[in-house]
Protein backbone atom coordinates (compact mmCIF):
# COMPACT_ATOMS: atom_id res chain seq x y z
CA UNK A 1 0.00 0.00 0.00
CA UNK A 2 1.86 3.03 -0.88
CA UNK A 3 2.46 6.05 1.08
CA UNK A 4 2.29 9.07 0.52
CA UNK A 5 3.72 11.16 3.07
CA UNK A 6 4.15 10.05 6.34
CA UNK A 7 5.05 12.01 10.01
CA UNK A 8 5.89 10.98 13.65
CA UNK A 9 4.69 13.10 16.57
CA UNK A 10 6.28 12.98 19.47
CA UNK A 11 2.76 12.37 22.76
CA UNK A 12 3.88 13.73 25.94
CA UNK A 13 2.09 16.35 27.59
CA UNK A 14 -1.71 17.17 27.31
CA UNK A 15 -0.91 20.19 24.89
CA UNK A 16 0.96 17.38 22.32
CA UNK A 17 -3.23 16.07 22.56
CA UNK A 18 -3.93 19.46 20.95
CA UNK A 19 -1.03 19.35 18.98
CA UNK A 20 -2.27 15.98 17.30
CA UNK A 21 -5.87 17.04 16.87
CA UNK A 22 -4.41 20.13 14.84
CA UNK A 23 -1.96 17.96 12.61
CA UNK A 24 -4.89 15.24 12.09
CA UNK A 25 -7.26 17.92 11.39
CA UNK A 26 -4.90 18.84 8.44
CA UNK A 27 -3.97 15.70 6.98
CA UNK A 28 -7.66 14.45 6.84
CA UNK A 29 -8.33 18.20 4.87
CA UNK A 30 -5.82 17.02 2.43
CA UNK A 31 -6.82 13.30 2.47
CA UNK A 32 -10.22 14.72 0.95
CA UNK A 33 -12.31 13.77 4.22
CA UNK A 34 -15.62 15.50 4.62
CA UNK A 35 -16.69 17.63 7.12
CA UNK A 36 -18.36 14.66 9.42
CA UNK A 37 -15.28 12.16 8.85
CA UNK A 38 -12.61 14.73 9.45
CA UNK A 39 -14.48 15.13 12.48
CA UNK A 40 -14.38 11.15 13.00
CA UNK A 41 -10.95 11.13 12.54
CA UNK A 42 -10.06 13.63 14.83
CA UNK A 43 -11.77 12.65 17.82
CA UNK A 44 -10.79 9.30 17.69
CA UNK A 45 -6.85 10.56 17.54
CA UNK A 46 -7.67 12.71 20.27
CA UNK A 47 -8.71 9.81 22.96
CA UNK A 48 -6.14 7.51 21.57
CA UNK A 49 -3.42 10.41 22.19
CA UNK A 50 -4.58 10.71 25.76
CA UNK A 51 -4.40 7.01 26.18
CA UNK A 52 -0.93 7.40 24.94
CA UNK A 53 -0.02 9.90 27.23
CA UNK A 54 -1.98 8.75 30.23
CA UNK A 55 -1.81 5.09 30.55
CA UNK A 56 0.94 4.60 27.89
CA UNK A 57 2.83 7.04 29.57
CA UNK A 58 3.98 8.86 26.04
CA UNK A 59 4.73 7.65 23.02
CA UNK A 60 4.21 8.64 19.74
CA UNK A 61 1.81 8.83 16.90
CA UNK A 62 2.68 7.89 13.05
CA UNK A 63 0.43 9.59 10.32
CA UNK A 64 0.28 8.29 6.95
CA UNK A 65 -1.31 9.36 4.15
CA UNK A 66 -2.15 6.53 1.98
CA UNK A 67 -3.59 4.99 -1.26
CA UNK A 68 -4.80 1.89 -2.60
CA UNK A 69 -5.83 1.78 -5.77
CA UNK A 70 -7.94 4.80 -6.30
CA UNK A 71 -8.91 5.62 -2.85
CA UNK A 72 -6.94 7.58 -0.49
CA UNK A 73 -6.78 7.14 3.40
CA UNK A 74 -5.83 8.61 6.71
CA UNK A 75 -3.73 5.67 8.82
CA UNK A 76 -2.48 6.82 12.61
CA UNK A 77 0.02 4.57 14.38
CA UNK A 78 -0.33 5.21 18.12
CA UNK A 79 2.88 3.49 19.54
CA UNK A 80 4.15 3.59 23.16
CA UNK A 81 6.39 1.40 25.93
CA UNK A 82 3.86 1.45 28.80
CA UNK A 83 3.18 -1.02 31.33
CA UNK A 84 1.10 -2.80 28.35
CA UNK A 85 -2.94 -4.07 28.93
CA UNK A 86 -3.50 -7.19 30.46
CA UNK A 87 -7.06 -7.97 28.60
CA UNK A 88 -7.21 -6.07 25.40
CA UNK A 89 -11.09 -7.42 24.61
CA UNK A 90 -11.85 -6.26 28.52
CA UNK A 91 -10.28 -2.74 27.64
CA UNK A 92 -12.09 -2.63 24.38
CA UNK A 93 -15.88 -2.59 26.36
CA UNK A 94 -17.54 0.74 27.01
CA UNK A 95 -17.69 2.21 30.05
CA UNK A 96 -14.18 0.34 31.68
CA UNK A 97 -12.07 2.02 32.93
CA UNK A 98 -8.70 1.87 34.96
CA UNK A 99 -8.36 6.18 35.23
CA UNK A 100 -10.15 8.73 35.92
CA UNK A 101 -11.98 8.45 32.59
CA UNK A 102 -15.48 7.49 30.78
CA UNK A 103 -13.88 3.85 29.68
CA UNK A 104 -15.02 5.25 25.82
CA UNK A 105 -11.78 5.89 24.56
CA UNK A 106 -10.77 2.94 23.07
CA UNK A 107 -14.51 1.28 21.76
CA UNK A 108 -15.39 4.82 20.97
CA UNK A 109 -12.42 5.56 18.68
CA UNK A 110 -13.20 1.96 17.12
CA UNK A 111 -16.68 2.84 16.33
CA UNK A 112 -15.15 6.13 14.50
CA UNK A 113 -12.71 4.70 12.05
CA UNK A 114 -12.98 1.94 9.13
CA UNK A 115 -10.04 -0.12 10.50
CA UNK A 116 -8.80 -0.95 14.03
CA UNK A 117 -5.87 -2.79 15.33
CA UNK A 118 -4.41 -3.02 18.41
CA UNK A 119 -1.60 -5.17 20.26
CA UNK A 120 -0.78 -4.66 23.53
CA UNK A 121 2.24 -6.43 25.65
CA UNK A 122 2.65 -6.31 29.16
CA UNK A 123 5.49 -4.69 30.11
CA UNK A 124 6.40 -3.66 26.55
CA UNK A 125 3.66 -1.76 25.17
CA UNK A 126 0.79 -1.11 22.88
CA UNK A 127 -0.02 -0.11 19.55
CA UNK A 128 -3.05 0.84 18.12
CA UNK A 129 -3.72 1.55 14.50
CA UNK A 130 -6.41 3.59 13.38
CA UNK A 131 -7.35 4.16 8.85
CA UNK A 132 -9.88 6.07 7.66
CA UNK A 133 -10.81 6.18 3.83
CA UNK A 134 -12.05 8.74 1.99
CA UNK B 1 -1.75 30.33 30.80
CA UNK B 2 -5.26 30.40 28.83
CA UNK B 3 -7.89 31.13 30.68
CA UNK B 4 -12.08 30.90 29.60
CA UNK B 5 -13.93 33.95 30.04
CA UNK B 6 -16.65 33.72 32.74
CA UNK B 7 -19.54 36.52 31.65
CA UNK B 8 -22.10 37.18 34.04
CA UNK B 9 -25.28 38.52 33.05
CA UNK B 10 -28.39 38.95 35.39
CA UNK B 11 -28.59 35.71 37.43
CA UNK B 12 -26.50 33.76 34.67
CA UNK B 13 -23.32 33.20 33.82
CA UNK B 14 -21.82 33.34 29.87
CA UNK B 15 -19.10 30.74 28.79
CA UNK B 16 -17.85 30.98 25.17
CA UNK B 17 -15.65 28.58 24.66
CA UNK B 18 -13.46 29.51 21.51
CA UNK B 19 -10.29 27.66 21.94
CA UNK B 20 -9.04 24.25 21.11
CA UNK B 21 -8.98 23.29 25.13
CA UNK B 22 -6.15 21.08 26.14
CA UNK B 23 -7.01 18.55 29.30
CA UNK B 24 -6.11 20.76 31.99
CA UNK B 25 -7.86 24.41 30.89
CA UNK B 26 -10.95 22.00 30.54
CA UNK B 27 -10.54 20.88 33.83
CA UNK B 28 -9.75 24.88 35.04
CA UNK B 29 -13.02 26.02 33.46
CA UNK B 30 -15.10 23.31 34.96
CA UNK B 31 -13.20 24.20 38.86
CA UNK B 32 -14.33 28.35 37.77
CA UNK B 33 -17.11 27.69 36.65
CA UNK B 34 -17.99 25.49 39.98
CA UNK B 35 -16.79 28.40 42.18
CA UNK B 36 -18.54 31.35 40.06
CA UNK B 37 -22.09 29.83 40.08
CA UNK B 38 -21.30 29.25 44.45
CA UNK B 39 -19.97 33.00 44.61
CA UNK B 40 -22.78 34.94 42.27
CA UNK B 41 -25.56 32.53 43.07
CA UNK B 42 -26.17 32.10 39.34
CA UNK B 43 -29.73 30.29 38.70
CA UNK B 44 -28.53 29.38 34.80
CA UNK B 45 -24.96 28.32 33.30
CA UNK B 46 -24.85 28.77 29.41
CA UNK B 47 -22.03 27.25 27.60
CA UNK B 48 -21.48 27.96 23.81
CA UNK B 49 -19.28 25.50 22.08
CA UNK B 50 -20.49 26.87 18.18
CA UNK B 51 -16.72 27.34 17.42
CA UNK B 52 -15.32 23.65 18.98
CA UNK B 53 -14.65 21.44 16.23
CA UNK B 54 -14.58 18.62 18.16
CA UNK B 55 -15.47 17.48 21.67
CA UNK B 56 -13.93 14.08 22.73
CA UNK B 57 -14.43 12.01 25.88
CA UNK B 58 -12.78 14.26 27.93
CA UNK B 59 -14.37 17.65 26.94
CA UNK B 60 -17.82 15.98 27.12
CA UNK B 61 -17.78 14.67 30.87
CA UNK B 62 -16.09 17.93 31.65
CA UNK B 63 -19.50 19.57 30.30
CA UNK B 64 -21.10 16.71 32.11
CA UNK B 65 -19.35 17.01 35.44
CA UNK B 66 -20.44 20.93 35.52
CA UNK B 67 -24.19 20.59 34.86
CA UNK B 68 -23.93 18.17 37.73
CA UNK B 69 -22.01 20.50 39.65
CA UNK B 70 -24.04 23.31 38.95
CA UNK B 71 -27.52 21.38 39.65
CA UNK B 72 -26.59 20.60 42.92
CA UNK B 73 -25.64 24.10 43.49
CA UNK B 74 -28.98 24.86 42.22
CA UNK B 75 -28.12 26.56 38.64
CA UNK B 76 -29.62 24.72 35.56
CA UNK B 77 -26.65 24.37 32.33
CA UNK B 78 -27.76 24.60 28.88
CA UNK B 79 -24.99 23.44 26.10
CA UNK B 80 -25.76 25.65 23.04
CA UNK B 81 -24.30 25.71 19.13
CA UNK B 82 -23.06 22.00 19.27
CA UNK B 83 -22.34 21.97 15.38
CA UNK B 84 -23.60 18.61 13.44
CA UNK B 85 -20.68 16.40 12.67
CA UNK B 86 -19.67 17.37 16.65
CA UNK B 87 -23.05 16.05 17.34
CA UNK B 88 -22.87 13.10 15.18
CA UNK B 89 -19.22 12.20 16.23
CA UNK B 90 -20.53 12.19 20.13
CA UNK B 91 -23.13 9.79 19.60
CA UNK B 92 -21.28 7.12 18.04
CA UNK B 93 -18.45 7.89 20.69
CA UNK B 94 -20.94 6.32 22.73
CA UNK B 95 -21.27 10.04 24.46
CA UNK B 96 -24.98 10.86 24.91
CA UNK B 97 -24.43 13.92 27.53
CA UNK B 98 -27.19 12.57 30.22
CA UNK B 99 -28.39 15.41 32.16
CA UNK B 100 -27.34 18.27 30.30
CA UNK B 101 -29.76 19.99 28.47
CA UNK B 102 -29.11 21.90 24.70
CA UNK B 103 -30.55 24.32 22.40
CA UNK B 104 -29.87 25.07 18.74
CA UNK B 105 -28.46 28.62 19.79
CA UNK B 106 -28.14 31.14 22.23
CA UNK B 107 -30.84 32.65 21.89
CA UNK B 108 -32.87 29.55 22.09
CA UNK B 109 -30.83 28.55 25.32
CA UNK B 110 -31.37 32.06 27.19
CA UNK B 111 -35.04 31.19 26.41
CA UNK B 112 -34.67 28.07 28.07
CA UNK B 113 -32.95 28.99 30.91
CA UNK B 114 -35.54 31.50 31.34
CA UNK B 115 -38.41 30.00 31.48
CA UNK B 116 -36.64 27.09 33.68
CA UNK B 117 -36.18 29.44 36.01
CA UNK B 118 -39.86 30.70 36.17
CA UNK B 119 -40.92 27.56 36.23
CA UNK B 120 -39.01 26.54 39.17
CA UNK B 121 -40.20 29.58 41.23
CA UNK B 122 -43.76 28.93 39.94
CA UNK B 123 -43.47 25.46 41.42
CA UNK B 124 -41.65 25.30 44.38
CA UNK B 125 -43.72 28.79 45.92
CA UNK B 126 -40.46 29.26 48.20
CA UNK B 127 -41.84 32.14 50.53
CA UNK B 128 -38.47 33.30 51.66
CA UNK B 129 -37.29 35.22 48.40
CA UNK B 130 -39.34 37.27 45.78
CA UNK B 131 -39.40 35.04 42.77
CA UNK B 132 -40.09 38.45 40.53
CA UNK B 133 -36.87 40.10 41.48
CA UNK B 134 -35.00 37.13 39.60
CA UNK B 135 -37.48 37.99 36.46
CA UNK B 136 -35.76 39.39 33.81
CA UNK B 137 -37.46 42.52 32.11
Amino acid sequence: MPVVRAEAVELRSAADVVSVRQIVRTWAIEAGFTLVDQTKMVTAASELARNTIDYGRGGLARLELITEGTRRGLRIAFEDHGPGIPDVQQALTDHYTTGNGLGLGLGGAKRLVNEFDISSRVGEGTRVVITRWK
Amino acid sequence: MDRIPILKLRDLLLVTIQVDMHDRLAMQLQDELTSRISETGARGVLIDISSLDIVDSFIGRMIANTAAMARVLDAETVLVGMQPAVAITLVELGLTLPGVRTALDVDKGMALLESGSRGTAGTTGSGSSSPDARRPG
